[in-house]
C-alpha cells in the first residue's frame, strides 16, 4: 500500500469533520466531527513516522488521544449544563450574544 | 546543577535496562539511550505555577468549604508571585537553556515573556477573588445547578461563596501560558495551548449572574476553540510530514533547505497561523471574541483579554521567527492583509456598539490588528515593541474590565453606554480612572499606549511597511473616537432620570470592591501612566532576540 494513500484518506476524513462542524446544529454531533477531525490528523501523524521512519509521529499521536479526552469531559460538561438549562442543544437556540 | 542531577537520575533509571544479560557476547552492547537533558531550575517558574495548581485541586478535595477560599486565594496569588520572583532572578542570572529534549527552550526572550505574564496575572487573578461587589463572589456558588432551579435560585438569593475551584483553572490557565511561548516544538505548543484553553472555556461559563449568557459563551467558546485546534493540528502534521522532526530548528533547516514538497509546506504554514491568529482574537477569526467577553464573568474577560493575547502573540513571534522565519515571504503578504481586515473590523464594529463589554473586545480586535505589525517586522526592535504594546494593552484592558464591574443596577452589572452617563459626577475617581485606561487604549500622550504605538509603528515603518502604518493611523483614529464617545458620556451627560417616577429606570449606583480589587485597579493605573512617562528602561529589558536553537 502506497503511504500516499493514508494521507488522502486523512485528508478526506479531516474535511468529513470540517464540513459536519459547520453544518450540524446538534453540539454533541458538532462536537463529534471534531474528533473526527482529530482522529483523521492522527492518522496523517502516523503515516508521516512511517514514511520518515522515526517514532516521533506515532508518539504525537498519543499525546493527541489524551488532549482529545481532557477535552470530552470539558466539552460534554459544558454542552450538558447548557443543555440542562434550555432543553435543546441545537446550536442556532444560543442566541441571545449578538452584534 | 539541576541539569547534572536531572541527567544523572534519568542515566541511572535507563542503564540497567540496557545492559541486559540476553545480548550475545560476541555483539558490543548497544550504547545505552542517551537521556534527554532536563533543567528543572530553567522552569522554576512554570513547575511553581502548575505545581500551585495540583495542590490547589488537592486543598479542594481535602479542606472543608470554609477554608478553601483564603487558602486558594493566597495560593493562587503566592504562587504567581513566587514564579515571579523566580523568572526575575533567573533572568538576572542569565540562566539560558534548552531543555527537555528541546522542547522548551528558555532564553532572554523567555523570561521577559514570563515576567511581563506574570505581571498581568497578578493584577488580573485577585479581582476573580473579590466577594465585595457581588456578595459571595463574581463566580457561581454551584455552576452545575440548572438555572432557574430551586437550588441555584437559593444559591443566587442567599449569597452563598463562589465555588473556589475557580483558583485552580486559572493556575492551570496561567501554567499553559507560560509553556505556550516557550515551547521550541508543535507539539509542546498544542499542549500548552490546550493546557491554557480549557481552564478558560471553563471558567468563560461560571458567571453567577446572567447564567444563560455566560452558558451560552462557554459553548461559542469551547465548539470553536476545539475547532481551531483540530486546524492548528493539522498544521502540525503536515509540518511534521514536511520537516520530519516538530523541533522548530528541524523545520526552519528543512524550509531553508528547500527541495521537499512546498503544498505541505505551504498548507502547514497556513492552518497552523490559523490556529494562533483564532487565540489572538485577530481580524475574520475573531467571531468569537465579543459575545464570550460579554457573556464570561468580568473578571474573567479581563483575563483572557490581557494574559492569553499575550501568550497567543509571544508564541506568535517565536513560532514565525524561529521556525518560519525563512519562509516570511509566504506569509508576509497574507498577514498583511489579515491586519488591515483586523484593524477594520475592530474600528467599526467597535463604533456601532452600545454595551461597553462588546466595546472593549472589538477593541480587542483592533489592537490584534496593530499588534501584528510588530510580528511582521521580523527584527529585534518588532519584537520588543510587539511585547511592549502587549504589557501596556493588557494592563488597561485588564483595569478597564474591572472597572466595569462597580458600576451596577440592581445587583447586577450595568455596562450600556448609557449607564455610565454622568458617571463623572457620581463618582469622580472611578470616571479619572476609567479616563486613564481609554486615554491609554486610544494612544493618547502621557500613557502607555501611546508609547506602545510608537515604538510597534516605528518598528513596521522600519521594516518597510509604510503604507500599512498609514492604514494603522487611520485606524487608530476611528477606535479613538469610540473610546472618547465614553469618556464624553461621563463628563458631560446627565445621569438617567433617577427615579422611577420620573419616567426613568433606576440609575445605576456605584458599588465599593475589596480592598484587593481597588489595589490592582490602581496598580493598572499607576503602569499605565508610568510606562507613558518613563517607558524606557522596561524598554530596554525588552530588547530581546529569539536566538537560532542547535
Amino acid at each position: 500500500m502506497n503511504p500516499t494513500h493514508y494521507l488522502m484518506l486523512s485528508a478526506l476524513l479531516f474535511g468529513i469533520g470540517t464540513v459536519g462542524v459547520l453544518i450540524r446544529r446538534n453540539a454533541i454531533v458538532v462536537f463529534m466531527s471534531v474528533e473526527l477531525m482529530l482522529n483523521a490528523v492522527n492518522l496523517s501523524f502516523v503515516t508521516f513516522a512511517r514514511m520518515h521512519g522515526n517514532l516521533d509521529g506515532v508518539i504525537i499521536a498519543l499525546f493527541v488521544m489524551v488532549v482529545a479526552a481532557a477535552e470530552v469531559v470539558v466539552g460534554l460538561a459544558i454542552i450538558m449544563s447548557i443543555f440542562r438549562s434550555r432543553r435543546s442543544a441545537s446550536v442556532d437556540d444560543a442566541n441571545l450574544l449578538k452584534y | 546543577m539541576g541539569s547534572l542531577t536531572g541527567t544523572a537520575l534519568l542515566a541511572a533509571s535507563v542503564a540497567p535496562a540496557v545492559s541486559p544479560k540476553a545480548v550475545a557476547p560476541s555483539v558490543a552492547p548497544s550504547p545505552p539511550i542517551a537521556a534527554p537533558s532536563i533543567d528543572l531550575v530553567g522552569v522554576l517558574p512554570v513547575l511553581i505555577v502548575l505545581g500551585a495548581a495540583c495542590l490547589a485541586v488537592i486543598v479542594e478535595a481535602a479542606l472543608p468549604k470554609r477554608q478553601r477560599f483564603v487558602t486558594q486565594v493566597f495560593l493562587a496569588v503566592g504562587s504567581i508571585i513566587a514564579a515571579g520572583v523566580a523568572t526575575v532572578v533567573l533572568g538576572v542570572q542569565g540562566h539560558y537553556v534548552v531543555t527537555f529534549a528541546g522542547a522548551i527552550a528558555v532564553d532572554s526572550a523567555t523570561y521577559v515573556m514570563w515576567g511581563s505574564l506574570l505581571a498581568l496575572a497578578v493584577v488580573a487573578v485577585p479581582v476573580m477573588a473579590d466577594r465585595v461587589i457581588e456578595p459571595g463572589g463574581v463566580f457561581a456558588a454551584e455552576a452545575s445547578a440548572v438555572i432557574g432551579s430551586p437550588r441555584a435560585k437559593q444559591a443566587t438569593a442567599v449569597a452563598t461563596p463562589m465555588q473556589t475551584e475557580v483558583f485552580p483553572l486559572a493556575l492551570f490557565a496561567v501554567g499553559g501560558m507560560l509553556v505556550f511561548p516557550a515551547a521550541s516544538d508543535l507539539l509542546t505548543l498544542f499542549v500548552a495551548l490546550e493546557v491554557m484553553s480549557l481552564p478558560l472555556y471553563l471558567l468563560a461559563g461560571m458567571a453567577r449572574r446572567k447564567r444563560l449568557i455566560s452558558q451560552e459563551a462557554a459553548v461559542k467558546y469551547f465548539l470553536i476553540g476545539a475547532f481551531t485546534s483540530a486546524i492548528l493540528l493539522y498544521g502540525i502534521a503536515l509540518l511534521y510530514g514536511y520537516a520530519g522532526s516538530v523541533k522548530f530548528a528541524a523545520i526552519a533547516s528543512a524550509a531553508r533547505a528547500g527541495g521537499g514538497s512546498d503544498l505541505l509546506l505551504l498548507a502547514g504554514i497556513g492552518l497552523l497561523v490559523v490556529g494562533l491568529l483564532y487565540k489572538g482574537s485577530v481580524g475574520p477569526f475573531h467571531l468569537w471574541t465579543p459575545d464570550v467577553y460579554q457573556g464570561a464573568p468580568t473578571p474573567h474577560s479581563a483575563f483572557m483579554g490581557a494574559c492569553t493575547k499575550f501568550a497567543a502573540f509571544a508564541a506568535m513571534l517565536r513560532v514565525l521567527q524561529v521556525a518560519l522565519g525563512s519562509m516570511a515571504w509566504s506569509w508576509k503578504p497574507v498577514l498583511m492583509v489579515i491586519a488591515v481586515i483586523s484593524m477594520a473590523i475592530g474600528a467599526f464594529f467597535g463604533v456601532i456598539q452600545q454595551d461597553l463589554k462588546r466595546m472593549l473586545a472589538y477593541s480587542s480586535v483592533a489592537h490584534a490588528g496593530f499588534l501584528l505589525l510588530g510580528v511582521m517586522s521580523i527584527t529585534e526592535r518588532g519584537v520588543t515593541a510587539t511585547l511592549f504594546y502587549l504589557l501596556t494593552y493588557g494592563f488597561a484592558t485588564i483595569g478597564g474590565f474591572n472597572l466595569l464591574m462597580l458600576v451596577r443596577r440592581g445587583g447586577l452589572e450595568a455596562p450600556r453606554l448609557a449607564d455610565w452617563a454622568g458617571i463623572g459626577k457620581k463618582s469622580p475617581a472611578v470616571a479619572a480612572t476609567m479616563t486613564i485606561f481609554l486615554l491609554s487604549l486610544a494612544g493618547i500622550p502621557l500613557t502607555s499606549g501611546f508609547i506602545g504605538k510608537v515604538v510597534i509603528f516605528t518598528a513596521a515603518m522600519n521594516a518597510g511597511m509604510g503604507p500599512l502604518v498609514v492604514i494603522a493611523m487611520i485606524a487608530t483614529v476611528v477606535t479613538a473616537f469610540f473610546y472618547l464617545r465614553v469618556i464624553v458620556m461621563m463628563y458631560f451627560a446627565e445621569p438617567p432620570a433617577t427615579s422611577v417616577a420620573a419616567g426613568g429606570v433606576e440609575a445605576p449606583t456605584v458599588a465599593l470592591p475589596s480592598t484587593l480589587t481597588l489595589v490592582t485597579i490602581a496598580v493598572c493605573a499607576i503602569l499605565t501612566i508610568l510606562l507613558g512617562i518613563v517607558p524606557q528602561p522596561v524598554l530596554d529589558i525588552m530588547h530581546v532576540t529569539f536566538p537560532m536553537l542547535s
